[in-house]
């Protein structure tokens, strides 16, 4: 697919929610309000793993202004096991699962009084054995947290925590092995990290006893906010309008509800609309996490640095419900490379804490980590330089991948060639300072869409989609339909529509939707097209196929058509009503051929011998991102991915006492990296276009998590002159490491 | 006929086998072929399934053509965030 030029596609128009947001008018999940509303608190299990024999809410009932008071008994137990899963992880049924489990839940006419009435609430537990380690919850004789639930086919060698094996992979790994000069084996592990979201969970549920809803919640997808509650409450979807608030970040972490059926319930029972708002405390605790891993990597190399032969084995703990990730390590741990014996093995596992849900590139941050922290040693030991390595053994188009499909056209090559060339890789490193390298990997996905375009009287546009907007999709939609149209970017606005307004849309994951909806939104503009088209063909009284649409205009295809002076949008739109009436497009569908994505990330870093502290001096990260529609808000997907990497490397970690109660649910000890201690990170946009898409567009929202890990563990490791094996490092494991 | 190549975990459920050739119009078709093949994998089609065809990832999306030699790779079915 050949570069296209574009008018307004690939310029850094103002943000059009900036204003908004930077003067305090954007509503976001707690910032909606209405009179008489109740609020609601959530009781939680201070135990890893306990049966609740009896909970016992009549005094919390007795209190002054206690409007209704739920616990598990309040639900019924769900057909659909996935909704049943995601329904016990809300309220817990007969066990508390893990520390934070929800038990019960209060609505009061204050927030004092609600928290008054959580310590009224008894509850009788039986403590059971847990098991918080993904190694631990594997073995034979674990404490199971769901019986009857384990991966088909696997045998008595691991417990019934295992609810899922895959493996991937061709050629033969033992002839692999036996044509290399070297071959590293080594095992890593890696930390569970929380997507640190500024905004906690937040909604605001109003449920009549005629079934009729109303849902406001900070969410990446309300639409499938609306399918879960619905199943759970056991109301018709169409009853249930769900509106997404702004939302103050989600990277995966709301993907799916944790609140929102508990104040659904607590509404119906109470007969008022119900506020429910997580404290960090909760959120830490008690939303979804991503997953930690135990891992085994065994590469071989040839002395001129081409891989023979690699293999993973993965191990991932995702919580205290069955779950399915581990796979989307697997076939993303070799993806960067092109080879002939590979095989890459996942499981995923069970244990005692919160369950996960997705995070950025979920499952491929620590598998891709493993990897590229084995190819780095291998160059160190082989005297070869990082880069040319990989370039030696890069994917490219026409590549069989290491999970099956042979890639079409991607920009790996290019990533690392730009990578090579740039200044950063060729600057003199200073005293205890290591330079890192890591190639990274993500999908990006389709999925279905819906998207309506209204062509106003006064010649604007307004465009309704259905997904939140959590990385500046509005800015790009609306930069699309205007290319589309050949019109002004100010002349149209985009709205997230609520789940009354327009058609099902899928969540907002995957880096799909400036993808997905950018195609849904050409076409609805291509509908609006052809009608105008058609009406001014109505009015040149000639063949509609006669007319065509360009810069903005219709006009006659040719002299044949007849001699007719071009009518712009506008000039269409204020006689719609004399022509047939309003004019619309729209477009409902489920586009696929995402385009795979690939980045590069270059890290120096400088570890302090004395306190084992690591300062990042100087990063740079190199994507592939197809076409970037409005560049501004690509470089700020490719600098958070960076941050939240750097953050996952280097410090964040959720850490587990003896009593599987989480040590660290706050910000105070769970350190995120903060403005203050990085550097500019340095984005370089690479664009090799999309054939899958008819600008050329991948999705550019999760690829950059996927290298940090890597970059920063190599560049320490370098740094330090040991080689680093688990996440985080934090200083006293580095003190450690130097010995 | 359309190679369909089927991920490595799956090959438990299929005796073994690795790769087999379908003829079918669409990816509907084919995946109505590959449970009635291998019963084993008709759980795991049911629950979902992605595809890449020719290298192009498709997701649940049944009226996809396949041309004659197409290659198809089943893959779990894929989710990020």
């Amino acid at each position: 697919m050949s570069k296209q030029d574009f008018k307004i596609l690939g310029t850094r128009p103002i943000r059009p929610d900036g204003l908004d947001k930077v003067t305090g008018k954007a509503m976001f999940g707690a910032d909606k309000s209405v009179t008489g509303m109740l609020h609601a608190r959530i009781l939680r299990s201070p135990h890893a793993h306990a049966e609740i024999v009896s909970i016992d809410t009549s005094k919390a009932k007795a209190l002054p202004g206690v409007k209704a008071v739920i616990t598990g008994a309040d639900f019924d137990e769900l057909k659909n096991r996935w909704t049943g899963y995601t329904s016990q992880n809300c309220m817990a049924q007969d066990r508390a699962l893990y520390d934070g489990h929800a038990v019960a839940a209060v609505a009061a006419i204050s927030k004092s009084i609600a928290a008054a009435a959580l310590k009224l609430i008894e509850v009788e537990y039986n403590l059971l054995p847990h098991v918080t380690d993904v190694d631990e919850a594997m073995k034979p004789g674990a404490p199971v947290l769901h019986v009857g639930v384990k991966a088909r086919k696997l045998g008595d060698e691991v417990s019934g925590n295992t609810v899922g094996y895959y493996s991937f992979g061709h050629g033969d790994l033992e002839t692999g092995f036996a044509e290399a000069d070297e071959v590293i084996e080594r095992s890593f592990k890696t930390a569970a990290t929380h997507q640190g979201y500024i905004e906690p969970h937040a909604c605001l549920a109003d449920l009549g006893s005629d079934g009729r809803g109303e849902l406001w919640c900070s969410t990446q997808g309300h639409y499938n906010v609306r399918l879960i509650c619905a199943e759970i409450l056991d109301i018709e979807e169409s009853q249930l309008r769900v509106t997404a608030s702004e939302i103050g970040g989600g990277f995966g972490g709301k993907t799916t509800v944790f609140i929102e059926p508990v104040a659904l319930m607590l509404s119906r029972k109470s007969g008022k609309p119900v506020k429910a708002v997580m404290t960090r405390d909760e959120v830490f605790r008690a939303s979804g996490p991503t997953m930690s891993s135990s891992m085994d990597i065994k590469i071989g190399m040839s002395k001129d640095g081409r891989i023979t032969a690699a293999q993973a084995k993965l191990r991932y703990q995702g919580g205290a419900f069955p779950y399915q990730m581990v796979m989307m390590g697997a076939m993303s741990a070799f993806a960067a490379y092109d080879l002939d014996h590979v095989q890459s093995e996942g499981w995923d596992v069970m244990t005692n804490r919160p369950k996960m849900i997705s995070y950025r590139a979920p499952g491929a941050p620590m598998a891709v980590y493993a990897v590229e922290a084995v190819v780095d040693e291998l160059c160190q030991k082989l005297e070869l330089d990082p880069i040319d390595t990989r370039l030696k053994n890069a994917a490219r188009e026409g590549t069989k991948s290491s999970y099956g499909p042979t890639f079409k056209a991607i920009g790996l090559v290019e990533a690392l060639e730009a990578a090579k060339a740039h200044p950063h890789y060729s600057a003199p490193l200073a005293e205890n300072t290591g330079r890192g390298v890591s190639c990274g990997f993500w999908f990006n996905f389709g999925g279905q869409v819906s998207v309506s375009m209204a062509i106003n009287a006064d010649g604007t546009v307004n465009l309704i989609e259905g997904n939140p907007d959590i990385g500046g999709s509005r800015a790009s939609i609306s930069m699309m339909a205007a290319e589309a149209l050949g019109i002004p970017l100010d002349r149209i606005r985009t709205i997230v529509g609520d789940t009354a307004s327009v058609g099902f849309s899928d969540v907002t994951d995957g880096s799909r939707v400036t993808f997905a909806v950018g195609i849904a939104t050409i076409n609805a503009a291509n509908a609006a097209i052809k009608e105008m088209c058609k009406r001014a063909a109505m009015i040149w009284e000639i063949d509609e196929d006669a007319v065509e649409w360009v810069d903005g205009a219709a006009q006659p295809t040719g002299h044949n058509a007849g001699e007719f002076p071009p009518m712009s949008l506008a000039e269409i739109a204020a006689v719609s009503g004399k022509t047939g009436g309003p004019i619309a497009g729209h477009h409902e569908g489920a586009p696929d051929k995402a385009g795979v994505s690939f980045g590069v990330h270059l890290v120096d870093v400088e570890v302090d011998p004395e306190t084992g502290f690591t300062a990042v001096k100087r990063y740079t990260a190199f994507q592939d991102v197809g076409k970037a529609i409005h560049p501004a808000y690509v470089e700020g997907q490719i600098q958070g991915g960076a941050v939240q990497g750097i953050g996952w490397a280097l410090n964040e970690e959720y850490i587990y006492g003896e009593d599987g109660r989480l040590q660290n649910p706050g910000f105070l000890d769970y350190r995120i990296p903060v403005a203050s201690d990085l550097p500019m990170i340095d984005p370089v946009i690479i664009e090799v276009p999309n054939p899958g898409h008819p600008f050329g567009v991948r999705g550019c929202g999760e690829t950059a998590i996927v290298p940090p890990l890597a970059a920063v563990s190599n560049g320490v490791s370098r740094a330090i002159g040991k080689r680093m094996f688990e996440l985080p490092m934090s200083p006293p494991k580095i003190l450690k490491a130097i010995g | 006929m359309a190679r369909v190549v089927i991920f490595g975990s799956l090959r438990a459920f299929t005796g073994g086998v690795g790769e087999v050739e379908i003829e079918a119009k669409n990816t509907r078709v084919l995946l109505q072929k590959l449970s009635e093949q291998f019963e084993g994998l008709r759980e795991t089609i049911a629950a979902g399934v992605s595809l890449a065809i020719d290298g192009e990832v498709f997701k649940e999306a049944w009226f996809t053509p396949i041309d004659e030699d197409s290659e198809v790779v089943v893959m779990p079915l894929m989710v990020g965030g």
